[in-house]
């Protein structure tokens, strides 16, 4: 019986390889409604607008693996409803998919502006190649850039429009940037060296409205502290909300989230979530998580695909992720909590480092600041459950990447 | 435009032609080349783009940067001095026909 994977992005694309990879041999539909080649989105935001990098998008597969695999992409097509009953797929070409299983892999939108003025032209969010596209275009000519939202997509394009010489104002309603995903002493470092870049990173405060000029466009964003930014460029970077109207109205568990048990599998049994729209049982932290990242992304991808051809087990991949925001480029292995005692490695002052987030005393994440040598050591470590202490963390001239390399940690 | 083969741990060959100044991560990534992942996106910052590119070439390559090198110390295949980050490979007239062999494991 057939696959049909609804959404052709990092996770779909993803399960589709794996299941190929794996032996599968019957028939694999993937459902896209976005037109064209897959690609990838992490560039969008970073080599993709940054002045003199290459400019093409970075597919997921090309037409050639899809092709030779027996994948059979249906883009520029979206799926309009699901009949669980009769193991359908209803897209919008009015075509019908039949399948044995399914994985909905629609991924998020991004959260919209909903102050006044928010559909001023020239107010955009960055998600897609269009958007990125559209970015690219206007880039260029933008004197005066207003980012809402100091999240890695915001900051990460801060960075760019600083490149091309605009004046970037990001305004961060909260007290610090990246605040759900970061320990307060790295973030504080962003903040700083975000500042030190060029710039105006404006904390504690939010959008109130924009104002738009003679010619309609937007040409300015008051801030709820009363402040009025210039701006011909706005992009929101705001969050996004999952995909999962789909699922809801085909009468699947949906709660921020398409719901998976620890296999990625749905209520019903015959239907899979995986990626940025599947809410899951996260091992490392105890919790129902959504997380948006390529590494979600693809291991769950590769464990729904295990699922799929009778594999047993749980999910339980360590979670890792990575911001390019200009010169600086963060990693992040595991994921840290507010409460985390963080133990600083390396010299924040050359920015180059790593701040190690103890949970119960044990390892739980750590975030590396132009230091990849030390995030892959921190991947292995936190996956074997062979961090350091807080003692050996503590101590004069500690490297993780020294403590992943020595003997020791192999037979610990 | 340039060509580059890539060369599986079986033996089997891949050639392709590909644009001035495509990576060779790229190009692999594009046309689906096996064993070449690019998590990354081209950053430096994963090293599943690792190659080992033939020794006839090694004088025409760009120098190893200080992100590569480190990412280089972390590949899951063994590093050796014909070791390379595949996205950190742009390949034009000057590397034409260069040919690289793809380590059996990049994750
Ligand atoms: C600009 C940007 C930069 C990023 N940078 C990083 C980074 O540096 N590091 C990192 O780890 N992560 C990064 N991410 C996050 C990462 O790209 C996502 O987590 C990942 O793409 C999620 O993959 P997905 O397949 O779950 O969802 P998506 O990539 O969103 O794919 C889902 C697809 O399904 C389609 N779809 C939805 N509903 C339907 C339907 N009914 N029928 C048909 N198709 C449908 C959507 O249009 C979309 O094409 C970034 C994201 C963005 C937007
Ligand atoms: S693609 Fe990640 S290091 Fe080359």
């Amino acid at each position: 019986m057939s696959v049909v994977i609804v959404g052709g992005g990092q996770a779909g694309l993803q399960v589709a390889d794996s299941l190929r990879a794996g032996g599968y041999a019957d028939g694999i539909d993937i459902v896209a409604d976005e037109p064209g080649i897959p690609y990838q989105r992490p560039p969008l935001s970073k080599d993709y607008l940054v002045p003199g990098k290459d400019a093409a998008p970075l597919p997921l597969r090309g037409p050639g693996f899809l092709a030779a695999k027996g994948i059979t992409v249906h883009d520029g097509v979206a799926a309009v409803a699901l009949e669980r009953g009769s193991r359908q797929v209803v897209l919008s070409n009015g075509r019908r998919l039949g399948y044995g299983h399914l994985v909905l892999a629609t991924g998020a939108a991004n959260r919209h502006l909903a102050c006044e003025g928010a559909g001023l032209p020239g107010i955009r969010g960055l998600r897609t190649l269009p958007d990125a596209q559209a970015l690219h275009a206007e880039l260029p000519r933008a004197r005066n850039v207003v980012v809402i939202g100091a999240g890695f997509i915001g900051l990460e394009f801060a960075a760019a429009a600083r490149a091309h010489g605009a004046t970037v104002t990001v305004l961060e309603f909260a007290p610090r940037p990246m605040g759900r995903a970061l320990s307060a002493v790295t973030a504080e470092w962003f903040a700083a060296a975000h500042v030190r870049m060029g710039v105006r990173l404006r904390l504690n405060e939010g959008i109130e409205r924009f104002e738009a000029g003679p010619d309609g466009r937007v040409a300015a964003a008051v801030s709820t502290s009363g402040e009025r930014y210039p701006a011909d460029l706005v992009v929101a970077g705001i969050g996004v909300v999952p995909n999962d109207s789909l699922a809801a109205a085909a009468g699947l568990e949906t709660a921020n989230g398409i719901v998976v048990d620890e296999a990625l599998r749905t209520s019903d049994p015959s239907v899979l979530a995986v990626g940025d729209c599947a809410s899951f049982p996260n091992a490392h932290t105890g919790t129902r998580t959504r997380l948006e990242s390529v590494q979600n992304a693809t291991d769950q991808g590769r464990h729904a695909a295990g699922t799929i051809m009778g594999r047993t087990g749980a999910y339980l991949d360590l979670p890792w992720f990575w911001s390019v925001q200009g010169a600086l480029r963060l990693q992040i292995a595991g994921l840290s909590a507010p409460g985390d005692q963080t133990i600083m490695a390396g010299d924040p002052d050359a920015g180059k480092f790593s701040v190690l987030c103890f949970r119960d005393g044990a390892l739980a994440a750590v975030e590396s600041v132009n230091a990849p040598a030390d995030h892959i050591a921190a991947r292995k470590l936190l996956a074997a459950g062979h961090g350091p202490t807080l003692e050996e963390a503590a101590a004069r001239g500690f490297s993780l990447k020294a403590f992943g390399q020595a003997p020791a940690s192999a037979g610990r | 435009m340039p060509t580059i083969t890539y060369i599986q741990p079986d033996g089997t060959a891949e050639a392709m032609t590909v644009e001035d100044g495509t990576t060779l991560m790229r190009a692999a990534v594009t046309s689906g080349v096996d064993g070449i992942v690019g998590e990354c996106g081209g950053q430096a910052m994963c090293a599943t783009c690792h190659v080992y590119v033939r020794p006839e070439f090694a004088g025409r390559l760009p120098q190893i940067g200080d992100d590569e090198d480190e990412m280089l110390d972390c590949t899951t295949a063994e590093r050796t001095d014909r070791s390379r980050l595949g996205c950190q490979i742009s390949v034009d007239a000057g590397l034409d026909g260069i040919v690289v062999d793809v380590p059996a494991d990049q994750v």
